[in-house]
């Protein structure tokens, strides 16, 4: 599904990606892990597709094709989801009218009938009871006043309504209690499935025991420094990342 | 909500730069160019007006000869060359049209093109049961089709062409024409008082509820035709009337003087609304064409309880001039100002609004949406004056400036003058930015560069889009997106 070959990217001048391989196949999900300032955030908005975040070698291909040829919204469009570390407000934008939105261009864009009023909001009171999301949420605009554990959990009930092939978490777990994470998780497993894939960037090996990975990766210094299966999250948490450098 | 996924839908749908630019070719019965009394004289005389008002004019044109062109306003321009100006210029059609069928198929062709709301397209064509809003066309100076008049009739309520009112209720338009604007009020008052050819005139007798929305769509057509138009509305006491003008121009290269003055009369217990939507050709992107727009809006109102709001919506024009302005004479009266003002390109808008509180415990609102792009300039400018009888008076103004870019401006200039003690202002103004992020987070959610930018900026806009009538507000949201194309990448 995902394929980063030698990818170096520099942000503002500064080379933050140093080289970076990885093979996210159909059905995957692969955590990532690394202290802060490593460029785990890079990573994942290189693969989005935001300005200013320049590659200056390297490839990447999703579902074959050349993604960095692509805009952000046509990555969006073809599937690529990123729940954003610190998740922007739109002041005056409703939440449901941000999300039908979204939601009808990415359907136009796929030669997709769009939804009517009715049916969106059908569709999305679904969605916000399986995440026990409270429906105004949906009136207040776009991340506005949102708690931090909230804006999270709107990250999550847009990513459930879009239905990504490729999921990318950027600290999803970050500002969630308990009985949060334990929803957004389910959220996240519930798209789980052979043609879907995901990549989640975590400091904390807890989302993980919910959100079981097949891989996790350390990425340090803009470059993947060490691939294990599940347990390597239990080692670090023991350990931490300085034991690692050390060896 | 669903408003504005269609607004982020027809704004994607509409490729042209400006779609309104066609210039429609109803021969022109125009007077000779340039300015004088005798043009004064012979606008009078096609008019068939009585005696007193072609006096008015004279005076109005005297008094102009004597006044200089302001400069205070924060906008650039060739100087205007008002002998280079046709000040009349009418659709030639030899009777007036008894009913829609008799309406030029052409000019209704004009609506069609206009994006003229589908339900007022029925209405121009006559359909039973269509919705209830009454069209006052202006095309070019002479008002050309008037519907729902018997409607209003039965009500007592009047919404005919000024020119019209000047020949049927002279009494009425004498009483109160200039009471708001006297013509010496100011260049461009001054200059549409000896001049102006058409308009709307509007009367809704005491305890009145105007039945339905009245709307006027404005058009400037002929070449060079400079539009002068005049309307009056009087809201005698506990009536309530709520008034849309919406505009749009055909493109051309030449720059085009439009100097409208609009009076509202507002008596005890009685409410004017008033919505604009204002798309004129703003010009090209290098500033080249567009219309010139100096009106001059002001409301008074007379007895106690009154209440105004004008709402408007400014797109369009290469220079807006535009103060709507409320003097709240009536004790516990009430005045609104809810601004949208967008400029891109090379646009200039100096717009905001004048509260002058007289009464006891008048109260006004303002709440000013600049959004600026491109290399244009966009100045608020507002005044609120707190006379010394104005007990208790209280106005609350909020100022909010979007910047797309940073080639373009946004100014604030806030004059306060406060006679009154009691009197409390209150003044906040924001100056932000479309962030990167903001569109890059739409964006990833599957959003255009453009339809990210439109739902950002309608987002800013809310507050005072939410004040417009509903289909108003449709029209006004995928505006927005239109003028706004370009500003972004
Ligand atoms: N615009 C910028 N200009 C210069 N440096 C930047 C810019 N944006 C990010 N960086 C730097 O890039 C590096 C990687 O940042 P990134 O956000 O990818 O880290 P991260 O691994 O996500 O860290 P965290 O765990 O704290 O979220 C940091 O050193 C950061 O300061
Ligand atoms: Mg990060």
């Amino acid at each position: 599904m995902l394929e980063i070959k030698n990818l170096h990217a520099t942000v503002g001048g500064k080379e933050i990606l140093k080289g970076i391989n990885l093979t996210i196949k159909a059905g995957e999900i692969h955590a990532i892990m690394g202290p802060n300032g490593a460029g785990k955030s890079t990573l994942s908005y290189v693969l989005a597709g935001r300005d200013g975040y320049e590659v200056t070698s390297g490839e990447v291909l999703y579902k074959g094709e050349d993604l960095l040829a692509l805009s952000p919204d046509e990555r969006a469009s073809k599937g690529i989801f990123l729940a954003f570390q610190y998740p922007v407000e739109i002041p005056g934008v409703a939440s449901a009218t941000f999300l039908k939105t979204a939601y009808n261009a990415q359907r136009k864009y796929r030669g997709e009938p769009e939804v009517d009023a009715m049916e969106f909001l059908k569709l999305i009171r679904e969605k916000t009871k399986e995440l026990d999301i409270k429906d105004d949420m949906l009136k207040r605009a776009v991340n506005v006043g949102f708690s931090g554990g909230e804006k999270k959990r709107n990250e999550v009930l847009q990513m459930s309504l879009l239905e990504p092939d490729l999921m990318l978490l950027d600290e999803t777990d970050s500002g969630l209690d308990i009985d949060a994470l334990k929803i957004a998780a389910d959220g996240v497993n519930r798209l789980r499935s052979p043609e879907r894939a995901g990549l989640i960037i975590t400091h904390y090996q807890r989302l993980l025991d919910y959100i079981v990975p097949d891989f996790v990766h350390v990425l340090a210094d803009g470059k993947i420094v060490k691939s294990g299966d599940k347990s390597l999250a239990h080692e670090l948490e023991e350990k931490g990342y300085a034991a690692l450098s050390a060896a | 909500m669903a408003i504005r996924q269609e607004t982020v839908e027809q704004v994607a749908s509409v490729s042209d730069k400006y779609k309104y630019g066609f210039i429609s070719d109803i021969e022109a019965d125009t007077a000779p160019i340039g300015l004088s009394e005798d043009i004064v004289r012979f606008i009078s005389a096609k008019k068939e007006e009585p005696e007193w008002l072609l006096e008015w004019r004279l005076k109005a044109y005297r008094h102009w000869l004597t006044m200089v062109e302001p400069e205070w306003a924060n906008v650039h321009y060739p100087k205007i060359d008002f002998q280079d100006i046709y000040y009349y210029s009418a659709p030639k059609q030899k009777e007036k049209p008894k009913s829609l069928d008799e309406v030029d198929p052409e000019l209704l062709e004009v609506y069609k093109k206009l994006g003229i709301p589908l339900k007022e397209q029925e209405v121009l064509a006559g359909v039973e049961g269509a919705h209830n809003v009454a069209v006052d066309a202006v095309f070019d100076s002479v008002s050309v089709a008037t519907t729902f008049r018997e409607r209003l009739e039965k009500e007592g309520v009047i919404f005919c062409p000024i020119s019209e009112a000047v020949r049927n209720h002279p009494e009425l338009v004498q009483k109160y024409i200039g009471s708001v604007v006297p013509y010496t009020d100011n260049y461009y008052a001054t200059l549409n008082s000896a001049v102006f050819t058409d308009g709307s005139f509007c009367y809704i007798p005491k305890g009145v509820r105007c039945p339905m929305e009245l709307s006027t769509y404005f058009r400037i057509n002929a070449a060079q035709t400079g539009q002068f138009e005049r309307t009056l509305i009087i809201a005698e006491e506990g009536s309530y009337v709520s008034y849309l003008e919406g505009c749009t121009a055909p493109m051309r290269d030449e720059n085009q003087l439009h100097a409208a003055v609009v009076e509202l009369v507002i008596m005890k217990d009685a409410e004017i609304k008033y919505s604009t939507v204002q798309n004129w050709y703003p010009g090209d992107e290098n500033g080249v064409g567009g219309i010139y727009n100096f009106v001059t809006k002001r409301a008074a109102c007379r007895g106690e309880n009154a209440k105004v709001s004008w709402t408007q919506v400014e797109t369009g024009s290469a220079i807006t001039w535009k103060y709507p302005s409320c003097i709240l004479q009536g004790d516990n009266s009430v005045g609104e100002f809810y601004s949208i003002a967008i400029a891109n390109n090379m646009q200039q808008a100096d717009t905001g609004t004048k509260m002058i509180h007289l009464g006891k415990n008048t109260s006004s609102t303002i709440i000013s949406k600049g959004i600026s792009a491109g290399k244009a300039q966009n100045t608020y400018r507002g005044l609120v004056r707190m006379g010394r009888k104005a007990e208790n008076a209280r106005n609350h103004t909020v100022c909010d400036s979007l910047l797309i870019g940073d080639k373009c401006g946004a100014h604030t200039v806030p004059y306060i003058e406060n006679q009154s003690r009691t009197a409390t202002i209150e003044h906040e103004a924001t100056t932000s930015k479309v962030s990167e992020e903001q569109l890059f987070y739409c964006q990833q959610r599957g959003l255009s560069e453009e339809e990210s930018m439109a739902l950002i900026v309608n987002g800013f806009c809310k507050e005072v889009l939410q004040k417009l009538p509903m289909e108003f507000a449709v029209e006004a949201q995928k505006l927005v997106g239109i003028s706004l194309e370009g500003s972004v990448g």
